[in-house]
């Protein structure tokens, strides 16, 4: 039993030292490169234009969060359970997808600037500053739904039962019960979609560019890939780290990003106001059904005359990005399980939290910055896109490692809890333990997690770009060129392909999971 | 004969020492106040806590360091004895071999097993298909599949009411004495020390007294016991 823990410590150090070497590492390799201290004019203007996109989108995203989740949360109507699931679609969607979607929405010819030309109004521009936020209220919405629906649920039953029989007015009933929740959970929806914004490429990639509508991250993707500038994109890498993790340090007391998990269907219908609030929640609703569904079906309608007419080269870039997406769920979820079950097996220690605070370290991290420290590291000795398909895999696996621990740990912990000293009173070594107990019970995170992890990685378009020659490309990065040439037609088709395939590889991981669960 | 030697617990303020032996096929009823380290001491002689000093031997090999898995004694705990998403079979395959890679003897073996503790034909439900006396019978099955010379009950039939738990026993003590192992039985309830045991240890202010005669001792109680039955 001793030799099979210190065996597993030893594992999950190594898989520690790796995550560090990846995050702090790739920052610290970065640092080292940049040529000068000095910002240009340009990059103050990333910089403030990155924390304004960051600050609208979540700021924007918790507001309108707000009576959306009300209004799922207190009406019954027919739907409502698909509604909030779909609410956790954003999440595994595909960047490239979604800014497609919104492109024929709200784009030039789309429908919205059609009925703004009609009633005589101005066309509303999709790029710049506005769009950017768009795609993130469209992306970071549902997250933040999903969190205030869960502040709901953590609402004891009782005090909305007191709240009733004490005959609360609405205006009670928000001050008493509905303001104090928002109070404890808005900041940290708030937080958490600023960070993710921080650090959002692909968004800024289609929609923003030009000097005045440029991310930090796309800074540092251009200043590498066109300028080829290294001293300079290791100076934007480097402030984008300090930048993510300053802001990390700042809201860590109450940034919680995991706004997923299942059980948001609680059967007590507590308060249900009739007349103008009931019209309110229905446009609550209906608004933000709208608003997550027409991009999706946009996707659908325009992608699927594309899908007979792809060009030659999406098939293999599929085939690339399956590869991709399995082989980073195979890492993130390898290397979640080794940190998950090497916590669950001591008490909270010095080690035990040292772990915890490492596999939470990626979710300060960028992908461009990881990239570039990649880039450097490999630049001398081989040619980047020779290695881009690895790199890709292990950045993905890297940047959903959070989520798979997060998911496994409370799981392993109980198993541990539950089975430890039964699986040692029968005398069973590591790999019955792994075969017979650990595979068995945490099946269904496993399955959940793999899928989460595949999906993300399948839509990653970050540092695939940076390291993808003309070869090579996987197929985020083919819809985005295609999108960049204006081939829309084909690039929707790519684009319905990639977001089935994404959704597939997601639920087959969940079914999988799933089925070998049980008891 | 399983042997406590000047064996001391301590953890933080709570501290327990035992010095005594049992004798093979003996049956050793431990009874005291909760929190008076009933649970401890047979954790710690499965393995499960170590010893601060002293020494535990079984036949004279000192049984310090040895994995639990490969002590000389199998357990029964308060609940979770059974793998919910393995079959029956197949926990009670555990028994005999811990990769649960079975040669056809082994598997008639753990259907003996089954038929022996009157489970027979349920080897391939899951434990939720079954009682709560059944699920300790497929217990009690296995651990007379891996017939341990020693057996620890930390009261696994206590969730069960009176008639189904005296029926346990009888068929603990049956086990028992087909595979001639010693049985120590934590239990607070001095009924089930008087049906099972010849001998009772008595835990209480930091010492696990040395086994007595069941019936002597409840004659003639000492005040800690008195204290803890709530006779004058």
């Amino acid at each position: 039993m001793a030799d099979r823990a210190v065996a597993l410590r030893i594992a999950a150090l190594g898989v520690a030292l790796l995550l560090a070497a990846l995050t702090l590492g790739s920052a610290i390799i970065v640092a080292a490169r940049a040529t000068s201290w000095t910002l240009g004019p340009a990059d103050g203007a990333a910089l403030r234009f990155t924390l304004l996109q960051a600050a609208l989108s979540a700021g924007l995203s918790a507001l309108l969060a707000v009576p959306v989740a009300r209004a799922l949360m207190r009406r019954r109507f027919l739907g409502r359970g698909v509604l909030i699931r779909l609410m956790a679609a954003p999440f595994v969607l595909p960047v490239v997808v979604a800014v497609l979607g919104l492109l024929a929405v709200f784009g030039r010819a789309g429908p919205v600037n059609g009925a703004l030309a009609a009633l005589g109004l101005p066309a509303l521009s999709i790029f710049g500053l506005h769009g950017v936020v768009l795609a993130h209220v469209f992306l970071n919405l549902p997250l933040a739904v999903r969190i205030i629906l869960m502040g709901w649920q953590a609402i004891p039953a009782e005090r909305l039962r007191l709240a009733q029989s004490l005959g609360f007015s609405d205006r009670a009933m928000f001050r008493h019960i509905e303001l104090p929740m928002l109070r404890a959970v808005l900041p940290g929806a708030g937080a958490v979609i600023f960070l993710l914004c921080l650090t959002s490429f692909a968004v800024a990639l289609t929609l923003g560019g030009g000097p005045k509508s440029s991310t930090l991250e796309l800074a540092i993707f251009q200043a590498l890939r066109f300028d080829f500038d290294l001293g300079r994109a290791a100076l934007l890498a480097a402030l984008q780290f300090a930048l993510c993790a300053a802001v990390t340090v700042a809201t860590a007391r109450v940034a919680s990003p995991f706004g997923f998990g299942a059980g948001l269907d609680r059967a007590v219908l507590p308060f249900a106001p009739r007349g103008w609030r009931a019209a309110l929640d229905a446009v609550a609703i209906a608004a933000a059904a709208l608003l997550l569904l027409a991009p999706l079906l946009a996707v659908v309608v325009r992608g699927v005359p594309g899908l007979l007419d792809l060009p030659s080269g999406v098939w293999p870039a599929a085939l690339r990005s399956v590869l991709v997406a399995l082989a980073s769920a195979a890492l993130a979820v390898a290397a979640a399980l080794v940190l998950a079950l090497a916590l669950a097996a001591v008490p909270l220690g010095r080690f035990g939290r040292g772990i915890e605070m490492v596999a939470m370290l990626p979710l300060a991290a960028s992908g461009l910055v990881m990239g570039v420290g990649l880039f450097l590291v490999i630049h001398p000795v081989a040619r980047p896109e020779s290695l881009a398909l690895p790199v890709t895999v292990l950045v993905n696996a890297t940047l959903s490692l959070p989520y798979l621990f997060r998911l496994l740990l409370p799981q392993a912990r109980q198993v541990v809890a539950d089975y430890g000293r039964l699986s040692a009173s029968l005398g069973m070594g590591a790999r019955a333990r792994l075969r017979w107990v650990i595979l068995p019970r945490l099946s269904r995170p496993l399955g959940y997690g793999a899928g989460l992890a595949a999906a993300l990685s399948m839509g990653d378009l970050g540092v695939i770009a940076l390291f993808a020659g003309d070869q090579g490309a996987t197929l985020p990065l083919m819809v985005q060129r295609l999108m960049g040439a204006y081939r829309m037609e084909q690039a929707a088709g790519a684009a319905l392909l990639l977001v089935s395939l994404s959704f597939g590889v997601f639920w087959l991981f969940d079914r999988i999971g799933d089925r070998n669960a049980d008891a | 004969m399983l042997t406590l030697d000047a064996l001391t617990i301590r953890q933080g303020d709570f501290s327990l020492t035992a010095d005594w032996s049992v004798a093979p096929a003996e049956r050793v009823a431990i009874i005291g106040p909760s929190g008076g380290g009933k649970s401890t001491l047979l954790m710690t002689i499965a393995g499960f806590i170590p010893l601060t000093s002293g020494r535990l031997l079984w036949q004279g090999r000192d049984l310090v360091g040895v994995p639990p898995g490969q002590r000389p004694v199998s357990m029964l705990f308060q609940d979770q004895n059974l793998f919910p998403h393995l079959t029956v079979a197949q926990n009670l395959g555990l028994g005999l071999s811990s990769d649960l890679r079975l040669t056809s003897v082994q598997v008639d073996q753990v259907e003996s097993a089954l038929r022996r503790v009157g489970l027979e034909g349920m080897g391939e439900r899951k434990p939720s298909e079954l009682s709560g006396g059944q699920q300790g019978r497929a217990a009690l099955a296995r651990a007379l599949l891996r017939a341990r010379p020693v057996l620890l009950l930390d009261e696994p039939f206590a969730a069960l009411g009176p008639a189904l738990k005296a029926e346990m026993l009888d068929l603990v003590a049956e086990v028992a004495s087909e595979t001639g192992a010693a049985v120590l039985m934590v239990t607070h309830d001095p009924a089930d020390a008087r049906r099972f045991a010849d001998k009772t240890v008595l835990v209480a202010d930091g010492v696990a007294q040395a086994p007595q005669p069941t019936a002597a001792l409840f004659a003639e109680p000492p005040q800690a016991l008195r204290d803890y039955l709530g006779t004058a």
